[in-house]
């Protein structure tokens, strides 16, 4: 049958594309280990040409993909499940690359692109590592391949096909057995791109968080390389700049997407051990504690065997990320996981071929991997980091552990979860790591690699910042108490046992860019990032302990309900339009609402007084309308930034958002001035109609054509109110301005002027028109610390990166000259 | 024997200890009637919303009080109440993961999980991909 209007030919082309990825994936692996597993030079030189040809036809596919991709979602062409399903026209121009990444397939594209163009650079740079390396890339490549075919192999589901047709993804629909589909209502516009990752951390988050997974590759590949070839010794300085480059490129990423979650969703916070963000962390706990065995080896010679390990697990936990992520199997137990897309057996299978030859290579070179039998001495810098690594390693071990119940659900047939409390469960183990690290952090520089000669020194070197550290957590347990009691004294102690740990961290490194390295700051990237990182562990101490609800519900009906009610959230306020409402320290009140220019985003002002009258400022927290055929609204919160503290607002609760019908009509009335019109609780008298009122907010000039009427409503019970509804022409076409008596669940609304000159007032008495909103606001204090923190933690990296690509450099100038 | 494996050993200890705490703090998957015989144990209730029963929510009168009748697939029905703000569109939920512990015949519920469907699920069978942000 032919469909007229379809645009089929970038489908065929992205067709073509995939199947060239996947095959030139798969003869770089091919040729790259031949060339790799040569003797001669000759042999080696010919194979590595073939494998560079067809890595590279692999790369151009990808980008051939990519654009292909862009090109058929930008000029929405509906008739791609791709562009339907993600994207719609009225979406934003900037976000239609996130229209990529929504689903699982650009997902897939995106990491195997960056991890081909990782592959590029490491063609060019790495020299007689190039063909065990990229045989393993090149292998990876071809794993990712697989994931964008989209065909079925003795009945099992190969891949998502991101060229797919809508009338090929829903073949029973009876819609498409009408060869003019296309002009069908239901392909004239797609479902959108899903309204949460219509945010602008959206659109740089996902990319740079696939860079770091597709990173982790390379000291994977030379890990493997190493253990493969073995060659043990030569591999452990070229891989460390990598190393470090995708730690802070991972780092970075999951601190983006920390963002995100704070500035568009509604938990109140930037981290939930969802087990999506837990996924991500581990693979960077691992790759960070294996940085440091990196360095000891490097260094001391010890360690090496750690090192194969950890860069071993960083990778193989990245493919058991995604797995946990986009199979479906978290399913119960996360928020923002995907749905499954019957990949599962297909996901399986990767990771058994990922881990399964990595595993089996490290235990069969095990032994021969050099080591030293000689014991570390306690007074060297290498025996504390191992410590450190080791305690990095541990503290993922429990994440990923809780994090797979499900998995271990799905595998023993059982059904655990989580207990009571998912956060607490994390973060009482959490704790003790993040003291344990800190005062590592802190400490460890100070001693010498093998062993550290003047021991008092170092004593004292410890204690300086150490004594600096204990007074400022003094100063904040007596300026800014903690007040932690959620779960007892002990805990608020391990609080500021941890907070001193990570203020020692940054003194401490401070103090040894200063001392030990006397202010050299080329070679201070390490310092520098640890006290990135201890400032992070202190913005994440104070914000979280020192996060406070200010909307506590002062006004709500208390229900004799638990035993432990103070812990039931009772953290939502409800603000009537207009109303000023007692928060706290604040007078919060709901002034307006405004629709954004698309119809599709409520923005909700409220406005804050201060009541010391000190400032006043309003915030404008807002519903987006769902996309994707969904009904309702999602939250998105507005934040006031200070220096130090942020007031975070969202609406939990809007009437907006769950419409009630309102069955009831204005009634007219035909009025003359001092006619009296009852309703049900009293009557109303037409006082005056005035011409072009200049009253409050409405100010018309002579060049207006406005009337106002005027009236008095006498309630039964003495009370009285004025109600001023507003006729006005304007270019040529009426416009009605209603006034509401909130109070009276009244509105009138001047409906006309009749024939015979008589103004004629609709009066409607509903049941639900009191417009209010329920407002949940927290304050964070200090969070500009871990945004800082993470920041300078970046900068350490990269100037570790720069330092550690400089010391190569001159000893290969030297074997050149030669 | 080195001062590293005793480090080692110690650190292994430690995660036992802490897995084995880990261990008791889990919770299970519950039914109404599995998670009545627990009164006043934390549980994961898997239910749905009964949609024959009222549904108590006035956020004028308190935003923080919500409740209604959730129904489980053999057919048992509770009263749950949580004392938060409605969760959007629960109405159109098809599965609710209700976290919290039976108290006397009420279920009280901490947080709530909804599985909403998607709209073009019936129409072709599969399930569109995207995230659901429930919270």
């Amino acid at each position: 049958m032919q469909y007229p209007g379809e645009h089929l030919l970038p489908g065929q082309f992205g067709h073509f594309f995939t199947i060239l990825s996947l095959v030139a994936a798969l003869v770089a692996t091919v040729a790259y280990y031949k060339s790799a597993q040569a003797i001669l030079p000759d042999e080696q030189q010919s194979w590595k040409k073939i494998a560079r040809i067809a890595f590279g036809a692999n790369v151009a596919s990808l980008v051939a993909i990519f654009a292909l991709l862009l090109y058929i979602i930008s000029n929405h062409y509906f008739e791609y499940f791709y562009a339907w399903n993600h994207s719609n026209k009225t979406l934003d121009p900037k976000y239609l690359l996130s229209c990529i990444w929504e689903g699982q397939e650009g997902g897939f594209l995106l990491w195997s692109l960056w991890q081909g163009l990782l592959g590029l650079i490491l063609m060019r740079t790495a020299k007689t590592w190039e063909a065990p390396v990229l045989t393993v890339i090149s292998f990876a490549q071809f794993t990712l391949a697989t994931m964008l075919l989209g065909v079925y192999i003795f009945g099992v589901k190969i891949g998502l096909n991101p060229f797919l047709l809508v009338r090929e993804q829903f073949q029973e629909a009876p819609l498409f057995r009408s060869p003019n589909y296309l002009s069908a209502p239901a392909m004239q516009d797609g479902q959108g791109l899903n309204q949460l990752l219509q945010n602008y951390w959206m659109v740089i988050h996902p990319p740079v968080l696939f860079l770091g997974f597709a990173s982790t590759v390379v000291p994977f590949g030379y890990a493997l390389a190493a253990l493969w070839q073995r060659r043990y010794t030569e591999w452990t300085k070229p891989v460390l700049p990598w190393a470090l480059f995708s730690a802070a490129i991972l780092g970075t990423g999951i601190m983006m997407g920390a963002a995100w979650a704070y500035e568009s969703l509604t938990f109140g916070g930037y981290w939930a051990w969802d087990p999506v963000e837990n996924a991500s962390l581990v693979p960077w706990l691992i790759l960070v504690a294996g940085l440091h065995t990196n360095l000891i080896y490097n260094s001391t010679g010890y360690s090496q065997r750690t090192t194969v390990l950890f860069y071993i697990l960083t990778y193989i936990f990245v493919v058991y990320s995604s797995f946990l992520t986009k199979s479906g199997v978290l399913g119960d137990s996360s928020v923002h996981a995907f749905v499954s897309a019957g990949l599962n057996a297909q996901m399986v299978l990767w990771m058994a071929v990922i881990i399964i030859p990595a595993i089996w290579l490290l235990i069969n070179r095990y032994k021969q991997i050099p080591a030293i039998v000689k014991e570390e001495s306690t007074y060297s810098r290498e025996f504390w980091m191992f410590i450190g690594s080791l305690v990095l390693f541990l503290s993922a071990m429990y994440v990923i552990i809780s994090t797979s119940l499900p998995v271990i659900n799905k595998l023993f047939k059982t059904n655990l979860a989580v207990g009571e409390d998912v956060e607490f469960s994390y973060n009482r183990v959490q704790i003790w790591i993040a003291i344990l690290i800190g005062v590592l952090t802190a400490i460890t520089q100070f001693f010498r690699f093998r062993e550290t000669p003047d021991r008092k020194n170092l004593r004292m070197r410890m204690l300086i910042p150490g004594s600096v550290a204990l007074l400022a957590t003094i100063a904040i347990a007596v300026f800014g108490p903690i007040e932690y009691y959620k779960y007892g004294a002990g805990f608020l102690a391990a609080i500021y046992v941890a907070v001193f740990a990570s203020i020692y961290a940054v003194f401490g490194n401070i103090f040894y860019i200063w001392k030990g390295l006397n202010g050299k700051l080329k070679s201070a990237g390490g310092s520098v990032a640890h006290i990135g990182f201890g400032m992070m562990l202190l913005g994440i101490l104070i914000s979280s302990s020192k996060k406070e609800v200010l909307s506590h519900n002062t006004t709500g009906i208390h229900l004799p309900f638990s035993e432990n009610s103070k812990e039931n959230p009772v953290e939502n306020l409800t603000l009537i339009k207009t109303v000023p409402t007692d928060m706290g320290r604040y007078t919060a009140t709901y002034v307006s609402d405004s629709l954004n220019s698309k119809g599709n985003i409520t923005y909700f002002k409220i406005r804050f007084d201060e009541k010391n009258g000190k400032e006043s400022f309003a915030l404008y927290p807002n519903l987006i309308r769902n996309t994707k055929g969904a009904e309702g609204f999602s939250n998105n919160p507005d934040s006031r930034h200070y220096w130090d503290k942020d007031i975070f607002s969202y609406i939990s609760y809007a009437d907006q958002i769950d419409p009630q019908k309102d069955t009831s009509s204005f009634k007219p009335h035909e009025m003359e001035i001092r006619d009296s019109v009852f309703y049900s609780n009293g009557f109303m008298i037409l006082d005056s109609v005035v011409h072009n009122p200049s009253f409050g907010p409405y100010q018309y000039t002579a060049n207006d054509t406005a009337l106002m009427a005027v009236l008095t409503i006498y309630v039964k019970d003495g009370r009285t109110y004025k109600s001023r509804p507003i006729l006005e022409i304007k270019n040529g076409q009426i416009e009605h301005k209603p006034d509401t008596a909130f109070a009276q669940n009244l509105i009138l609304n001047f409906n006309r002027i009749t024939d015979e000159q008589k103004p004629e007032i609709g009066v409607k008495e509903s049941g639900n028109i009191l417009p209010f909103v329920s407002l949940k606001v927290y304050l964070f204090p200090h969070i500009n610390v871990l945004w800082l923190g993470t920041i300078i933690m970046i900068i350490g990296f990269v100037m570790s990166i720069v330092w550690r690509v400089r010391t190569m450099r001159p000893k290969m100038k030297v074997v050149q000259k030669n | 024997m080195k001062k590293l494996h005793i480090v080692i050993l110690l650190f292994i200890a430690a995660g036992i200890a802490v897995l084995l705490s880990f261990m008791s703090d889990l919770t299970t998957y519950d039914t109404v009637a599995s998670a009545r015989a627990k009164e006043g144990k934390f549980v994961h209730l898997i239910a749905k919303l009964d949609k024959n029963s009222p549904i108590e929510y006035d956020a004028v009168k308190n935003p923080n009080y919500f409740a209604f009748t959730a129904i489980d697939t053999l057919g048992n029905s509770t009263k749950v109440v949580y004392l938060n703000t409605k969760p959007t569109d629960i109405e159109k939920s098809e599965r609710l993961v209700l976290k919290g512990a039976m108290r006397g015949d009420m279920f009280e519920c901490k947080e709530i999980l909804m599985k909403c469907p998607s709209k073009y699920k019936d129409e072709a069978g599969t399930d569109t991909k995207s995230f659901s942000a429930n919270l």
